[in-house]
């Protein structure tokens, strides 16, 4: 059995930058365990620009952000190991691993980072009838084949979802030579960024149909067409609205889903709503010393944000184990964060103000549209925060930053309230 | 001239050869899809059947409840998934009981054990998950649930290695009575045989009909299904069947051999014999169905659906025999459901009726076992540490839903009748049939069927035909 006082589950944005941040706050026995045959995570096939505006203030290609943390593991002499494969997690932290060279091995470790990263939801899980044809694919499956691989999965494309993968895919088969005929988003919101819709859609004049979904898929070995139909307010397609496209190709972009399934192995608890584990101010599930960051924990917008919530859990988890792998003592009653309204969930579910860094970011998304408005913070009844919003929407992540000094004078908190309320 | 030629490669057609081969006979087994399993055998209800549901003195009910008792003995020998977990038809009104005691009575007829019926209290024990509206049982403890894919192929393999021939991509288009035979016309040219077993499921009453003039007719009818995520597998632990009705048993609630839960199907009678399109209606229905005999079915966990035909006779009946009008012209018609129960006692049926009428001599050489894909899941640690270091490919993870390695792709590619696209790949290993359906693993198991097979990557296809994954690179445009 080898020994390393933290084990980092996955090689993409949330593990390397969890790994430089726990390095950089004095741990010297890391691992990062990497299923991909390259550390860089999804970030390897996402070939446009746009990441890094928040974070290094340039507009930088996913291989190059991913680039500038992948150095910095190698600067900081970070182990790793590639095309390694974490089969699973006991509860008290014994990893057990698996790749051609070391065969099946086990890592006791003191601490473990959950950085896993998230799937696309599939066609099954979606329940459209129809054929099973090849020309059915994800459309982060697409993007690899296409930009990883160099491969055409089509050459008419229609797209069900607004997702940021899907409406990024859109502008790609589209630079690449295919014809995009529709992207239809089931509601009436696009789930991706704004500035991917105009980027991606309305430079390119692709027509956004909301509130539409594909009822039929026609074509049994490959695909021949799909047909389209509005939906009513309940989701359920409308008679007589049904519009067909010949197309060879259906790409789905209808959400992402947490990879969670080592998490439920090692037994943390799993928050309904994002799919992802709950945790406490400092990124710690359920499990003591099993922490999660990035979209393993929910599913984020902007890469920068994974940076930096990744950083955060690096640190809490070096904090831990320089602590002795004991919590720490507390005074202060452990204070819940509720969502309210349209919002969906907060990350993090729970905060103690003796465990806080002086500042903690908490995040969470909306589930409707909302223009003209505040994102308003409660400290039981009182409001001691708003902050003006021209709109909130479910594609984009919310954030609001707590400081401890300002908790520090409410010891007798019980719960933090976020609501989204009219201006 | 072969001496048998089997048209059908789905599980009928896999234990005929299978059985066949234990006698010393030039036979070859003709399957117009690109792999065996294709049809009805791979979208079903993959169960085990009692035996209480066919007629009393039917060949139906016979053959239903010698496959059952086979089965067990079968799975070893061919190293396929089965297990007896029983199963229960559940009553919900009081009034009904009468019914439960009707299908108790056909079943002991038909020679079923341990057949008894429950009253609400001891089924929901069984059960804790059946509705409180379910008011008795009947409980089937020989019921069980098998992999079709896993039965079909261990046939086929084990069919293979004894000798037969398979013809894969043939397509049977006419066939003429000649003088000691027959000749087929198929899309891959003439074949001639003296014996023609016709296993052809929704298709059978096509090839009878060529050479008989007592016509048959087969209606496929069809049945959506709903596949959900092994999260939700447990929800029950038997085969939960409603009170049958005239389409057939209902829609049942089952676990899968592998984990997963299974909801359907329902019963439509269509003309199409391809038209295995899943609909809206069927979909919903089902989870209207199934929730009145199971409580909270979690059909937010949902992974795929899917459609099979069933081929339906208009008698309900199997249909097993040398055609009168048609010497030397075997049927193996009518299979449906309890089809995949019946289908060892029906390989072995077909064997009999086959070897007499040729006056067969046995192989000598026949080999009566098969090993199926080593999963490595299923060793213990030091021994899957032991199997890595010997062949390393054991230790790399393609599917990561089901956490299949390359080791068993590779073995699923290169043993006889083996996967040639995705879904051959998919049925033999399980690569691509998890939670996220594929979405990760296809563009790796891609590479490792081009690899192997020393084809482009753009030939590579679903499930063989026109079902093509890619259509060209990005460069050829320029």
């Amino acid at each position: 059995m080898l020994n390393y006082d933290l084990v980092i589950v996955g090689g993409g944005p949330a593990g390397l930058a969890a790994a430089a941040s726990a390095r950089k706050n004095g741990l010297e026995s890391i691992i990062i365990l990497e299923r991909d045959h390259e550390l860089g995570g999804i970030l390897n096939q996402c070939i446009h620009n746009g990441f890094g505006l928040h974070t290094f203030k340039e507009e930088l290609t996913g291989p190059e952000y991913a680039g500038r943390f992948i150095d910095e593991v190698a600067d900081l002499k970070i182990e790793y190991k590639l095309n390694t494969m974490v089969m699973d997690i006991s509860e008290n932290k014994v990893v057990t691993a698996m790749n051609r060279e070391d065969g099946l091995f086990e890592i006791q470790a003191k601490a473990v980072i959950l950085a896993m990263g998230c799937r696309e939801r599939p066609r099954g899980a979606l329940n459209i009838p129809g054929y099973r044809p090849a020309g059915i694919y994800s459309a982060g499956t697409a993007q690899r084949l296409v930009n990883i691989e160099g491969f055409m999965p089509g050459r008419e494309v229609v797209i069900l979802g607004s997702g940021d993968i899907g409406l990024i895919m859109a502008r790609r088969m589209t630079l690449e030579g295919a014809k995009v005929k529709v992207v239809a988003e089931l509601m009436p919101f696009s789930g991706g960024l704004k500035r991917n819709i105009v980027q991606c859609l309305d430079d390119f004049g692709i027509p956004l149909k909301l509130s539409h979904t594909v009822i039929d898929i026609d074509g049994k070995e490959r695909v021949k067409g799909i047909t389209l139909a509005e939906v009513d307010s309940t989701g359920k397609p409308i008679p007589g609205t049904e519009e067909h496209y010949d197309c060879d190709t259906l790409l789905l972009s209808c959400g992402l889903i947490p990879e969670n399934e080592l998490s439920r192995g090692i037994g943390v608890d799993i928050e309904p709503v994002t799919n992802g584990p709950v945790v406490n101010e400092s990124l710690e599930t359920s499990v003591p010393g099993v922490f999660a960051c990035g979209n393993v924990l929910h599913v984020h917008d902007l890469v920068d944000f994974v940076s930096e919530e990744a950083a955060a859990a690096g640190r809490n988890a070096a904090k831990y184990i320089r602590n002795g792998s004991k919590e720490p003592e507390t005074t202060h009653e452990t204070v819940a964060l509720c969502p309210q309204g349209i919002v969906r969930y907060t990350v993090p579910k729970t905060l103690n103000v003796d465990r806080m860094d002086d500042e903690i970011t908490v995040r969470f998304r909306v589930g409707a549209v909302q223009k003209n408005c505040y994102v308003s913070t409660y400290f039981d009844d009182e409001r001691v925060m708003r902050r003006r919003r021209p709109v909130v929407a479910p594609g984009e992540m919310e954030e609001v930053k707590l400081k401890k000094e300002q908790l520090l004078k409410y010891p007798d908190l019980k719960q933090i309230i976020f609501k989204v309320e009219e201006a | 001239m072969y001496d048998i030629i089997i048209i059908g490669g789905g599980v009928a057609g896999c234990a005929a050869a299978r059985e066949l081969s234990r006698y010393k006979a030039n036979i070859c087994l003709v399957e117009k899809e690109e792999d065996v399993c294709a049809g009805t055998s791979k979208a079903n209800s993959a169960i085990a059947h009692a035996g209480y549901d066919a007629e009393p003195g039917s060949l139906m009910a016979k053959l239903n409840v010698q496959g059952n008792q086979m089965m067990d003995a079968v799975a070893g020998e061919l190293d396929f998934p089965f297990e007896r977990i029983g199963s229960m038809v559940v009553c919900i009104h009081e009034e009904d009981i009468y019914k439960l005691e009707e299908l108790l009575e056909r079943g002991k007829k038909n020679g079923v054990k341990d057949l008894r019926i429950v009253d609400a209290k001891e089924a929901h024990e069984l059960e804790p998950n059946l509705t409180e509206q379910v008011v008795a049982a009947l409980y089937a403890p020989t019921g069980g649930i098998v992999c079709p894919f896993g039965m079909t192929i261990a046939f086929a393999e084990n069919a293979a290695v004894n000798g037969v021939e398979f013809k894969l991509n043939t397509e049977v288009e006419n066939i003429q009575k000649i003088d000691g035979g027959y000749v087929l016309t198929t899309n891959q040219g003439i074949l001639e045989t003296k014996v023609v077993v016709n296993a052809a499921g929704v298709y059978a009453d096509r090839f009878h009909n060529m050479v008989s003039e007592e016509k048959i007719h087969i209606t496929p009818r069809r049945g959506d299904y709903c596949l959900l995520d092994k999260t939700a597998g447990n929800h029950v632990s038997h085969t939960i069947f409603p009170l049958p009705d005239q389409f057939g048993k209902g829609v049942l609630v089952t676990p899968t051999v592998h984990g997963n839960l299974l909801v359907g199907p329902t019963a439509i009678d269509i003309e199409d014999k391809e038209a295995t399109a899943t609909t809206r209606e069927g979909l919903d229905f089902l989870t209207g169905k199934a929730g009145e005999a199971v409580a909270d079915l979690p059909m937010r966990q949902v992974i795929t659906s899917f459609a099979g035909l069933r081929a339906h006779e208009d008698h309900h009946e199997f249909i097993i025999g040398e055609v009168k009008d048609a010497k030397g012209f075997v049927d193996v018609a009518g299979i449906e459901s309890p089809g995949l129960t019946s289908a060892p006692a029906i390989g072995v049926m077909v064997a009999d009726i086959v070897s007499g009428m040729m006056g067969l001599a046995e192989n000598p050489d026949f080999i009566g076992t098969r090993r199926g894909i080593l999963n490595p899941s299923e060793l213990s640690k030091e021994e899957r540490a032991k199997l890595i270091e010997v062949k390393p490919e054991y230790g790399n993870i393609i599917c990561r839903c089901e956490m299949i390695t390359e080791g068993e792709i590779l073995d699923a590619i290169h043993r006889p009748v083996g996967a040639r696209s995705l879904d051959g790949v998919k049925r033999r290993t399980r690569a691509g049939m998890g939670r996220c359906q594929a979405g990760f693993c296809s563009p790796r198991t891609m590479e490792i069927l081009a690899r192997e097979l020393h084809v482009s990557m753009a030939d590579i296809t679903k499930s063989g035909g026109d079902s093509k994954l890619i259509v060209g690179t990005v460069k050829d445009r320029l």
